[in-house]
């Protein structure tokens, strides 16, 4: 009884230190940024500001930045979703030993570092004549993502009844028609859902990104410049920004998720 | 093939199998062929480009070899890797074990919710975030002298800080592939070890984890995958002699100017990576479709 | 406006099985045609090939005597009710009646009206918004119905549609079937495992073994002049007595069994010199006839309500059935007695072990 009792007390300690190791980083950056220290950190508090903040709303090459990480996370999801959704049509169209084969070819990317997935991007396209950019960070972030759009989408395609297809072609309907009024709106949950995850992975990308930006400076290449070249508070703004921002989209997500599961 | 035309009829298949295609030839494997073919080059001048010099050799990988500090850099960030991959399974196993098998219905969606929050938060944030703890003048080492465990700052940055940082960026890799496993135990497996006298030790030893190692190895799997191939971690939170190949690898890039040995680099990565994939895979007997999930 | 069904020498073979061997058979316009067989026997598989989603290996399948080759599923005057039903889970039930129209370009108002007319024919007034998960088994078949006819096939194919249902459901939902197919005239074509669904509902009956087919013949037919000793097995319960054809003589032959010689009427493959067996139905067991006289041991009599069957084994040691009308209970056996039984040989047949 006694040793369950001390085990018990070691086990809540180790929750509580779990759970400072996962929210006080956080929480000590998303704070910095209201303190009026020019270094961000929360001791000393030299007084409340919400300058910070305003520092960064003014700051042009921030919104310059924004609009690049925006703009590849767009082109990202128009490429991924319908590759990554035709990836898992086709491989749960295969037989079961071709399958495997392709399925060990298709989820490599996911078993590449992002830096490899980066520099071998680069080179390819920069032998081709074309250099680092928005339209490569696009490609080579796909290159990935798609991976992520095809595992969600097979997970939802197994538990759909194909002979709800054959109802279809049976009752007189062409195969796009089947394909546009039975199978993708079945899918449709699993595609918005794939979308969200992949603007979050695009914008959130670090290391395949670094390699392959040229020129362009989107939002993670931003921060990371910051913190070595002049971290002020005005860049925990922006974090505590974003981080409230994906949080909201996040719980946002999962509450339409059970409603429509309900 | 077949399959796929008899499903979607012969137009729509064909838009699939090209936007395929596309993805697995021009995305994935030609650039792949391409930095192995850069590996495998010297690094010439425009001029001398298809001369008599350009011809393939391991020679890049050999300098790699045979250069002292990058050999030490590249066997570190191995040992390293490997070390964030068990610290991270230490610190993850208890509350997946208790999440999997002791949480209440609300307690885990809590626990999962507070889990899954933090990651939705880029890495490069979580990152800073550290960088903002480790400060040499930052609360850590504030807090730390205040109760008097120490009696003047830590510098953190270096190997620790880069430790800590990579932990907290890929907890969420490794807990989530060993609560799955974990969950799919019964319990009354573990109430009749525990009926038999098992010690909790025993019981976790030879009852939860020989059941749980297919999630434990892709949990090993991927942290050591990431860590491996993180940039940004030992990027800002590194010191000069903390570095890390992915480092190496960039400066070869962007600052020494020659690719085709930054291409050899990334290949040797790439290669070590899927080495450590396949030998672990192997040696748990896990399926790669198992992995993916 | 309903089509004939016509399949001539098709054979399916699957990689290395051979699914389908064989199989010749017509289907009139307008008929209520099943095809019964135990679970693996290839009646799906000859049901997809009518539909269209499978290319039968040889032979040529025919509808309203046109060939069917190269159509694909979309294109055949064929409508098919699926086992499992395959409701479209995310669309109203009227969109799901109509989905058929609207793959034909027909216009909303018109499918709309249609729709209605189906959920009036298959009593699901007042359903048409709801989706197909909030509807109970039965009405989720008549959707399944409703959709199907919708397009006005030629051939209704249905592959077990009842068989998720239960008993009692079931049995409404077999007169209903038949009432709509005699109302609507479509030819139907019924796949089933369950021999009393296909005897009650059809016009004809197709039964199939391992891919053979074994007899078309009309449910009566079946019963009374099994060709092949697999149908006289299948359908309907049976007493089978093995022995030796003796004699054929004027449409009756002599077996010679271990409980002596019996008559019967010489069916398929009887012929003098051969090794045959003689089929009895339970019901043409009578206890304490002298026509074909047979001994058994009786062990039980189970009383069914409005008849007793009656469990036993023969002195050979095979087993026996009879079913006794409740009306003659007293006739009955006693279990645990021996009992004399005999049968008029018009009531049972000889056929061929071959």
């Amino acid at each position: 009884m006694r040793a369950d009792r001390i085990f018990h007390v070691m086990f809540v300690l180790y929750l509580v230190v779990f759970a400072a190791y996962l929210f006080a980083p956080l929480i000590i950056m998303g704070a910095a940024s209201f303190n009026e220290s020019r270094f961000p950190t929360v001791i000393p508090w030299q007084g409340t500001t919400t300058d910070w903040f305003r520092a960064m709303w003014a700051d042009a090459a921030m919104w310059q930045s924004l609009w690049t990480s925006v703009l590849v996370a767009v082109c990202v999801v128009l490429i991924v979703v319908p590759v990554g959704t035709a990836a898992a049509l086709v491989l749960t169209s295969l037989h079961a030993r071709a399958r495997s084969f392709a399925y060990a070819v298709m989820v490599s990317p996911l078993l590449t570092p992002g830096v490899v997935i980066g520099i071998s991007t680069l080179i390819l396209w920069r032998q081709m004549g074309v250099g680092g950019g928005v339209f490569l960070i696009v490609l080579a972030q796909s290159t990935f993502i798609i991976c992520y759009v095809m595992l969600m989408v097979m997970a939802r395609l197994q538990r759909f009844d194909r002979t709800q297809e054959e109802a279809a072609l049976g009752l007189g309907a062409s195969r796009t028609m089947v394909f546009r009024r039975v199978t993708l709106p079945f899918l449709r949950p699993a595609l918005i859902a794939s979308a969200g995850l992949a603007v979050l992975q695009s914008i959130e990308n670090y290391n395949t990104t670094l390699f392959v930006r040229g020129f362009e400076t989107p939002l993670t290449v931003f921060i990371a410049t910051k913190v070595r070249t002049g971290l002020t508070p005005a860049v925990n703004a922006l974090a505590l920004v974003i981080i409230v921002a994906t949080v909201i989209g996040a719980i946002a997500y999962e509450i339409a998720r059970r409603r429509r599961a309900a | 093939m077949g399959d796929l035309k008899n499903r979607f009829g012969p137009g729509l298949s064909t838009i699939f199998l090209i936007l395929v295609l596309f993805w697995l030839a021009v995305m994935v494997l030609a650039p792949n062929l391409m930095m192995i073919d850069y590996a495998l080059r010297p690094n010439l001048p425009p001029a001398a480009l298809g001369g008599p010099d350009d011809t393939y050799s391991l020679s890049n990988i050999l300098y790699l070899a045979g250069e002292p500090t990058h050999r030490a850099i590249f066997f570190k960030t191995i040992w390293a890797s490997g070390l964030v991959a068990a610290v991270t399974f230490l610190v993850c196993y208890p509350i997946a074990f208790w999440m999997a098998q002791r949480a209440t219905t609300g307690q885990l969606a809590i626990a999962l919710m507070l889990i899954i929050i933090p990651f939705f938060i880029n890495e490069v944030l979580r990152t800073l975030a550290w960088f903002i703890i480790l400060a040499y003048r930052g609360p850590l080492n504030a807090v730390l002298m205040n109760i008097g465990l120490i009696d003047a700052p830590i510098r953190w940055q270096g190997n620790g800080g880069v430790l800590a940082a990579m932990v907290y960026a890929y907890i969420l890799f490794m807990l989530l592939p060993i609560y799955n496993a974990i969950e799919s135990l019964e319990k009354a497996q573990i109430e009749a070890a525990r009926d038999l006298g098992a010690s909790p030790w025993r019981i976790h030893t030879r009852v939860v984890i020989p059941h749980a190692k297919a999630g434990i190895a892709t949990g090993f799997v991927f942290t050591f995958m990431l860590a491996a191939g993180s940039y940004v971690a030992p990027a800002l939170l590194g010191s000069p002699g903390s570095r890390w190949f992915t480092e190496i690898i960039y400066n070869w890039f962007f600052e020494g100017g020659d690719w085709n040995r930054g291409a050899a680099y990334a290949l040797v990565l790439l290669v070590l990576c899927l080495a450590v994939v396949l030998i672990t895979l192997r040696l748990f007997r896990v399926n790669l479709t198992d992995v993916a999930k | 406006m309903s089509h004939s069904v016509e399949l001539a020498d098709i054979g399916m073979t699957f990689g290395t099985t051979r699914a389908v061997s064989d199989v010749s058979f017509k289907v009139e316009a307008g008929e209520f045609f099943s095809i019964l067989g135990p679970s693996g026997c290839g009646k799906t598989t000859i049901l997809r090939m009518i539909a269209g989603f499978i290319d039968p290996t040889e032979g040529r399948v025919l509808i309203g005597d046109r060939d069917m080759k190269g159509l694909g599923p979309n294109q055949r005057p064929t409508a098919m009710i699926f086992q499992s039903l395959a409701l479209f889970p995310l669309m109203s039930v009227r969109d799901n009646i109509a989905f058929g129209l609207e793959a034909r370009g027909v216009g909303r108002a018109e499918r709309r009206a249609k729709a209605d007319d189906l959920l009036r024919l298959t009593a699901l007034e007042g359903y048409g918004d709801r989706m197909p998960g909030e509807l109970s088994g039965g009405q989720r078949q008549r959707v399944a119905i409703a959709r199907a006819l919708a397009v006005e096939p030629g051939v209704l194919l249905l592959d077990e549609p009842l068989s998720a249902l239960d008993l009692k459901l079931r049995q409404h939902m077999r007169a209903e079937l038949r009432a709509l197919q005699k109302r609507t005239g479509v030819t139907f074509i019924y796949i089933t495992h369950d021999q009393s669904e296909a005897l009650a509902m059809s016009d004809r009956v197709a039964v199939m073994s391992a891919g053979l087919l074994q007899q078309v013949a009309t449910p009566r037919a079946l019963y009374d002049n099994p060709a092949t000793p697999f149908v006289a097995r299948f359908v309907g319960e049976t007493n089978a007595i093995p022995g030796r054809i003796t004699d054929v003589r004027a449409g009756t032959a002599r077996i010679e069994t271990e409980l002596g010689p019996l008559l019967g009427r010489a069916g398929q493959g009887a012929a003098a010199g051969v090794q045959g067996t003689i089929y009895v139905r339970p019901e043409a067991l009578m206890p304490g006839g002298t026509e074909n006289p047979l001994q058994a041991q009786i062990e039980r009599v189970d009383f069914e309500g409005s008849f007793a069957l009656v469990h036993g084994l023969f002195d050979s040691g095979a087993a026996l059935t009879a079913s006794v009308p409740s009306t003659r209970l007293a006739d009955a056996p006693v279990p645990g007695h021996r009992a004399a039984f005999g049968f008029q040989s018009a009531h049972a047949v000889v056929l061929g072990d071959g």
